[in-house]
């Protein structure tokens, strides 16, 4: 169904922090073994312990530099899976079908028995979020984890996506972005949560929170803090004798 | 239009999910391994585990690829080729053993010592020590001294516990936390948790690191240290804080020995009768016992005796650190930093230590019977690695950072720094080192310890040392955790004595794990002249084909971590919380499919073959069947086992008879035992009379043993007194000016060694592992060597642009002792004297099962190659050792370094050693084995 | 983006394929017998060798079948049953032109219409992705029409045709060169849109996420030297366009036409490689390739 809905019942997606990614790849590596074993073709290694491996990933974290005029440059870790765009440009492209947007929470999936392999949907795609599978020739992409997050096999605390579920710093939040008082919502609200490539026209559900100023410090002077200057009148010695009195 | 496809939301996760630790790295989670069809198919954390709460890393997830690795060992080696060829034959387990017999059973009835026993990345260390101990041999250690002895021993020494498995920031309640040196490696997943918590309420969090990387990448601030003068840039902090007065005076009067009176003349404490160190009591100015009751002990005054004036530690301590050479404007050049951002971290600490006090309602009693209605914390903490450890003025900059968190009364305090157990345990807890030996007799006591003075070195009367790797000698006196980097060279050059055999466990001395890589495969391989090797044999367990098994005459087996028993122990290094007490084991979750052994259970076999004692009984037949009944049956101490969970009848906590259904227990509560501290116990640990009786009560002591921390450490001072020419003990002349230079009883900071080739090799080079490898591991991983498969040489924009580099360039580095060229990257977040590379990536080709053309072998090496055991010669006709002179820490991270860009064309890295056979079969090609249900 | 082989044969031959039968179709030339077959066997044999060369592109050809069917929606879906259609409705034209001397203008009058359709419908599946900004423009689907159109006139010999037509392609291959170079900047994108730190400082990237190569670099990410791709331009619009248009204006020959057509397709080859190969997706951002 390549029509995307009208609207979905809800908008599931993840708020990635990057002021807390710490670029661990984590995140990386539980996506890789859940969909390795779960939803649809396992995720192939080409040439895995060769000159050249490559393998099939549905999120991978990269690495920016941020030069700055006035303060020292910035490292921001960078998780990218797929953002389950509201206007999807991948799911229109399809000509089979294969590639939909779900009608009630809004995942974008494909469905691999009608995916001819044609790789249009990656090329539609603005962030990358598409991996065509060296073996299968399906293309593979973040599910959400949908055989996770509704999984009445898995108990309920374990009902989020591989990725939240592993995320050793938190930096990676499951929720339904349509509600405006989920968690996930708040956190948008009260972080700033911005949209990648917002002239893609895209409307991605996925947000991500800006890192937090970085190397603001600037407190007051020790001498301020301090209720008599140590070194005034007796020095070191006088100030010590004095706070010793006061013990 | 299609409709939606009707998809199965619930779908069957596994058959069955088992329980157990994980070993991709040293962190230690609990990892939930799923299966199906009786194979492994996918792992993840276990949420109820103390370490990791249900998170894991991308090694951990990865856990599964290791257990299928290709470079897995199929059986016991033989080696028919040359040393280093990689050429052997596959023999029975039988041969393997009779082998490893022949070799070590005359060693044992004649001189144990030419045994020399090494383990690497082991979790055993309680059990390996155990066997080396009843063989007989003192040369056994395990990999801490290459890793992080200055940071073990410093903290040890200075108040009884250092970080990771000693110690934690109080991630609930900081409200600032330094980080000093740290990359990711060591503790990885709860250290994450906890920068997580401490984002999630905004919390701030300083890294003082020279390359803003991981952790120091979401640090709020950044201070770009150049590399070596951490100890500087604390020590200015100290003396900010001093001058200001924020220091806790209260928290120094009862908790350290600040108040103690030093004899003016010796250096050493003004004692009473009774040994008692004395503190001058402000009330009746009268020198009295550090523990009399009802004393105001003074820090200002000293005490005049004998026509001198001993003063109490703190004074010396004030007028070292306030001196104008520790004032922001003296160091700042030096470190790299300004004057500006050393005033405003120091006001930030005291800022948050000072006004953001926290005090909890948990009223406690003190070891001298004071009751506290509550608990006071200054929320600050710190935690640090081998950043700053790594270097030869680690140990006095661990001390120095210690020192800090003391001065602020931010130890064992709420929203600061909190102990673990066992730990606090202050060095007079630990036990000395031991190295007497006999023929056919156990050794005198447990390898490692930490000397009070220097009649605890394990040195002849001669002087000359004891062990193989020269630990406890006058070269390393408080190398706490052996010198296992020193041991081939040492072994190769017959000093101080020859070795017979070379038993090495999970280390990968031909690569990753030795300094000096080239020269270390070339000791391995050296002749006599009668062909014989210098080092006659070599015997090896692993259960990868890593470098060192090219290098081995006989390889055993080992299996991978999900196919045996292990214990994470208290007497080893276990996993307990601030909060709790906790140990752990592994068990097969799956049985070997190949002809291995795991080598805790082989090595008791072997000691049982060997006859040792506590491994055979009188009728011959093996103490322990296994290492699962090693684990359950073993007692250290009467009623102190391996296992401190379960025991007796079950309910035993720490102590216990043995219960032969412990490991059962242990697989039904997820692999793991804890046992919450009482509340009342949480903070001021080493004084908390609750605390000490609960640890009393579990084991971890046999009585009480507070005690006070050490910011004047008198055993540093009693060597330095050797060095000056008192006592019995003597070190040699040449060593007398380092020793008293370096052994200081306050924390000091000294340029590193490579200092004086500065002018030659003006850069420094770092490595740091890189978060989802662990050591060499992460490139046998199919997954995780997709993310990192070759080590680029990152260079400051200020590099970048003075060399001309451009994209696809390569650099030569060359160091005092040899040079590599590698790709470069710019990074700018970089302190601009500085390069660096991913550590533990190459590979030599032919290891790992992996293609000879793997760019971990054509795009990376290691600056191991760069990095000498020994310091360049000074003209004085000695090779001084690469090593901070305290412990004997392998001094890696002082490294310094020339760049050039090498000539165009380049395009293979170098060095590039010839390639080793591979002794296991050439791996799939493509990878699409997992099957679903 | 990847110049694959197959998408360059693929869109060459069959909009050459389809151009052909768009004239065949509106009957501008009328051949009968054997001139009918040969050239209706041209048109259905370049069309379909481009849909062979297509289907080379996909991981599972078995399911092709199933792209019929996302018509609403999908381009490439409309392409595959409006090439199929061509085919399907110009046969009884072409058979009749064959067999029974009877073309059958209906027929062909709807074929050509529908063969002009797939070829918009083939500019329209790269001209709508807006991932890659230099298609992302009206000068594409021209492009493709005229250049389709061109081929066909070449094949049915029609001087004065031809000749405009190369000429109006000559103007929308500059057209969408000029316009194309703009286009990613018109887009907007930038490694600090696509990450959301420009505000921060201008950002670089550090390290890609993976050491190695991956489906989206070796699909979407193709680097190609400015220098390069200037000579290519001049190729493409000389041989493509300048240069059969001046064999036109020559005294007409079979050789002449021939040499034409040969110089246009080999022009075209040119043009198509560098669609592909000039064209930056937007994806690079991440991978600091731009």
């Amino acid at each position: 169904m390549t029509t995307l809905p009208q609207s979905t019942r809800t908008k599931l997606g993840l708020v990635i922090d990057l002021d807390t990614c710490v670029g661990c790849h984590a995140c990386v590596i539980s996506c890789k073994g859940w969909n390795t074993e779960n939803y649809g073709a396992p995720l192939s290694d080409m040439d895995a312990y060769g000159a050249e491996p490559e393998g099939t990933f549905l999120n991978r974290v990269h690495s920016f530099e941020v030069k700055r005029d006035t303060a020292p440059p910035m490292v921001v870790h960078f998780p990218k899976s797929c953002l389950h765009c509201d206007n999807a440009p991948c799911v229109t492209v399809c000509p089979t079908g294969a590639s939909y947007k779900r009608a009630e929470d809004g995942i974008v999936l494909v469905n691999e028995s009608a995916c001819i392999g044609c790789g249009l949907c990656a090329w539609a795609c603005p962030y990358g979020a598409r991996e065509m599978d060296g073996v299968e020739k399906v293309m593979k992409k973040c599910t959400l984890c949908v055989d996770r997050i509704y999984n009445e096999n898995l108990p309920e605390e374990d009902r989020e996506p591989a990725c939240v579920r592993t995320c050793p710093a938190g930096a990676r939040h499951f929720g339904d972005l349509a509600d405006p008082e989920s968690a996930v919502s708040q956190l948008v609200a009260a972080r700033g949560g911005m949209d990648l490539m917002p002239e893609q026209g895209t409307a991605p559900v996925n947000k991500y929170l800006p890192p937090r100023p970085r190397d603001t410090l600037t407190t007051p002077d020790l001498a301020s803090l301090c209720d008599s200057a140590p070194e005034a009148a007796t020095g070191f010695l006088g100030w010590l004798d004095r706070a010793l009195e006061r013990l | 239009m299609q409709s939606q496809p009707a998809l199965n939301l619930s779908p069957q996760v596994s058959d069955e999910v088992r329980k157990t630790t994980c070993y991709m790295c040293a962190c230690r989670c609990g990892i939930n391994v799923h299966m199906k069809d009786g194979k492994v198919a996918y792992i993840e954390g276990n949420r109820d585990h103390p370490v990791n709460r249900g998170v894991l890393c991308a090694k951990g997830s990865a856990g599964i690829m290791q257990h299928l690795s290709p470079a897995r060992l199929r059986a016991p080696l033989k080696r028919v080729g040359p040393r280093g060829s990689g050429e052997f034959v596959e023999i029975t387990w039988d041969e393997a053993l009779q082998t490893a017999i022949d070799w070590l059973r005359p060693l044992r009835k004649t001189a144990p010592e030419k045994l020399a026993f090494f383990t690497g990345r082991d979790q055993s260390q309680s059990f390996t020590g155990w066997w080396a101990q009843a063989f007989g041999t003192p040369n056994w250690a395990a990999h801490g001294g290459f890793c992080s002895v200055n940071m073990a021993a410093a903290g040890i020494y200075t108040m009884g516990g250092s970080f990771w498995e000693f110690g934690q920031p109080d991630w609930e309640r900081t409200k600032l936390l330094l980080l000093f040196g740290v990359a990711e490696d060591h503790d990885s997943n709860p250290i994450k948790m906890g920068l997580g918590k401490l984002k999630a309420r905004g919390a701030r969090v300083i890294g003082v690191n020279p390359i803003r990387s991981g952790y120091n990448a979401i640090a709020d601030d950044w201070v770009g240290i150049t590399p070596g003068t951490d100890g500087l840039f604390i020590l200015s902090l100290v003396h900010e804080l001093l001058k200001a007065g924020k220091v806790d005076l209260d928290y120094l009067i009862r908790y350290t020995n600040a108040p103690y009176l030093v004899d003016a003349g010796t250096g050493l404490f003004l004692r009473d009768a009774d040994g008692k160190p004395l503190v001058r009591d402000r009330k009746t100015g009268q020198a009295v016992a550090w523990d009399s009751a009802g004393i105001a002990p003074d820090l200002a005054h000293g005490m005049e005796r004998d026509g001198a004036t001993h003063l109490p530690v703190f004074r010396h301590l004030a007028d070292r650190y306030l001196a104008p050479e520790y004032a922001p404007e003296s160091v700042a050049e030096k470190c790299g930093v300004t004057p500006a951002q050393i005033r405003v971290i120091a006001a930030e600490i005291a800022r948050v230590a000072f006004e953001e006090e926290i005090t909890l309602n948990q009223p406690w009693t003190d070891f001298r019977g004071l009751r506290h209605e509550t608990m006071t914390g200054r929320p600050v903490a710190m935690h640090a690695m081998r950043g700053i450890s790594a270097h030869s003025n680690g140990f006095q900059t661990c001390r120095a950072l210690h020192l800090l968190q003391i001065l602020i009364g931010s130890v064992e305090t709420p929203g600061g720094f909190r102990f673990k157990p066992p730990y606090p345990k202050p060095p007079e807890a630990h036990p000395r080192p031991h190295a007497r030996h006999a023929t056919d007799k156990p050794l005198d006591g447990p390898h490692l310890g930490y000397p009070l003075g220097p009649e605890h070195l394990l040195i002849h009367e001669d002087g000359t040392p004891k062990r193989i790797d020269k630990a406890f000698s006058w070269e390393a006196p408080l190398s706490a955790h052996g010198l296992m980097h020193m041991v081939i060279s040492n072994a190769h050059a017959g000093d101080p004595y020859e070795i017979d055999t070379l038993f090495l466990y999970m280390a990968n001395m031909a690569w990753n794990s030795s300094m000096n890589t080239s020269q270390v495969m070339q000791m391995l391989t050296d002749q006599n002249e009668d062909g014989s090797y210098c080092i006659p044999r070599i015997i090896y367990a692993d259960a990868y084909s890593s470098e060192m098994v090219a290098f081995a005459d006989l390889i055993l087996p080992d299996t991978t971590y999900l196919e045996r028993h292990d214990c994470i122990s208290l007497l080893d290094r276990p996993i307990c919380e601030a909060e709790a007490l906790a140990d752990s084991i592994r068990w097969p979750v799956v049985a070997p499919d190949r002809d291995v052994r795991p080598f805790q259970s082989m090595l008791l076999d072997l000691g049982h073959r060997l006859g040792l004692p506590g491994m055979v009984q009188e009728d011959g037949t093996p103490t322990y069947r296994d290492y699962a009944d090693y684990i359950t049956h073993h007692e250290r101490r009467p009623g102190i086992g391996p296992l401190a969970g379960f025991r007796g009848n079950g309910e035993g906590k720490g102590r216990g008879a043995p219960n032969p259904e412990q490991i059962t227990r242990y697989i039904e509560n997820g692999g793991f035992w804890i046992d919450h501290i009482p509340e009342d116990a949480h903070f001021f640990k080493p004084w908390n009379a609750a605390y000490q009786d609960w640890a009393v009560a579990r084991g971890l002591y046999d009585k009480p043993q507070p005690y006070l921390f050490n910011l004047y450490l008198e055993p540093l001072r009693k060597f330095q007194r050797a060095a000056e020419g008192h006592g019995p003990l003597q070190p040699p002349d040449h060593l007398r000016t380092r020793l008293i230079e370096s052994m200081d009883p306050l924390p000091r900071w000294y340029p590193p060694f490579s200092e004086p080739e500065a002018d030659a090799f003006p850069l420094h080079a770092l490595t740091q592992r890189p978060m989802a490898h662990y050591h060499s591991w992460g490139s046998q991983n199919a997954w995780l060597r997709q993310i990192h498969g070759h080590t680029p040489l990152y260079v400051s924009g200020d590099i970048w642009t003075e060399h001309g580099f451009t994209k696809g360039d390569w650099a030569t580095l060359t160091s005092p002792h040899g040079r590599v060229t590698l790709p470069v990257v710019r990074m700018d977040a970089l302190n601009p004297d500085t390069v660096w590379t991913w550590n533990a990536v190459a590979k030599r080709r032919g290891a790992w099962a992996l293609d000879t053309n793997a760019p971990e072998a054509t795009k990376s090496t290691l600056l191991n190659h760069l990095i000498h055991e020994l310091l360049p010669a000074k003209g004085d006709g000695l090779r001084w050792a690469n090593s901070d002179p305290i412990t004997g820490q392998a001094a890696w991270y002082d490294l310094r370094v020339r760049i050039e860009k090498a000539p165009a064309g380049q395009s293979v890295s170098y060095p590039d050693p010839a390639p080793q056979h591979s002794p296991v079969p050439a791996p799939p090609r493509n990878l699409t084995h997992q099957k679903k249900p | 983006m990847h110049p694959a082989p197959s998408l360059i044969l693929f869109t060459v031959l069959s909009g050459a394929g389809f151009g052909l039968l768009v004239w065949l179709g509106i009957g501008l030339r009328a051949p009968t017998g054997v001139a009918a077959f040969l050239v209706f066997g041209m048109g259905y044999a370049l069309a379909g060798a481009g849909l062979l060369a297509s289907a080379f592109h996909l991981g599972h050809p078995e399911r092709a079948l199933l792209a019929f069917t996302q018509w609403r929606s999908s381009w490439l879906s409309r392409e595959a049953v409006l090439a199929t259609a061509t085919l399907a409705v110009m046969a009884p034209h072409a058979a009749g032109s064959v067999f029974a001397a009877a073309p059958m203008p209906v027929f062909g009058w709807l074929g050509a219409a529908l063969a002009l359709a797939t070829v918009v419908a083939t500019a329209m599946i790269y001209t709508q992705i807006r991932a890659v900004p230099r298609w992302h423009h009206w000068s594409t689907p021209p492009v493709f029409v005229l250049a389709s159109l061109a081929a066909g006139a070449l094949f049915v010999g029609r001087t004065g045709l031809a000749l405009g037509l190369l000429l109006a392609l000559a103007v929308a291959m500059i057209a969408h060169w000029v316009a194309g170079d703009r286009q990613f900047e018109r887009a907007g994108s930038t490694m600090g849109s696509a990450t959301g730190l420009g505000a921060l400082g201008r950002v670089r990237l550090l390290e890609p996420p993976h050491s190695g190569q991956n489906y989206l670099l070796r699909e979407m990410v193709h680097v190609i030297g400015r220098k390069h791709a200037y000579k290519l331009r001049l190729i493409a619009l000389g041989f493509g366009a300048l240069l059969p248009a001046l064999l036109l204006v020559l005294p007409a020959s079979y050789v002449g036409f021939g040499l034409a057509l040969m110089s246009h397709l080999t022009g075209l080859l040119a043009q198509r490689w560098l669609f592909f190969a000039e064209a930056e997706h937007v994806v690079g951002l991440y991978y600091g390739k731009r």
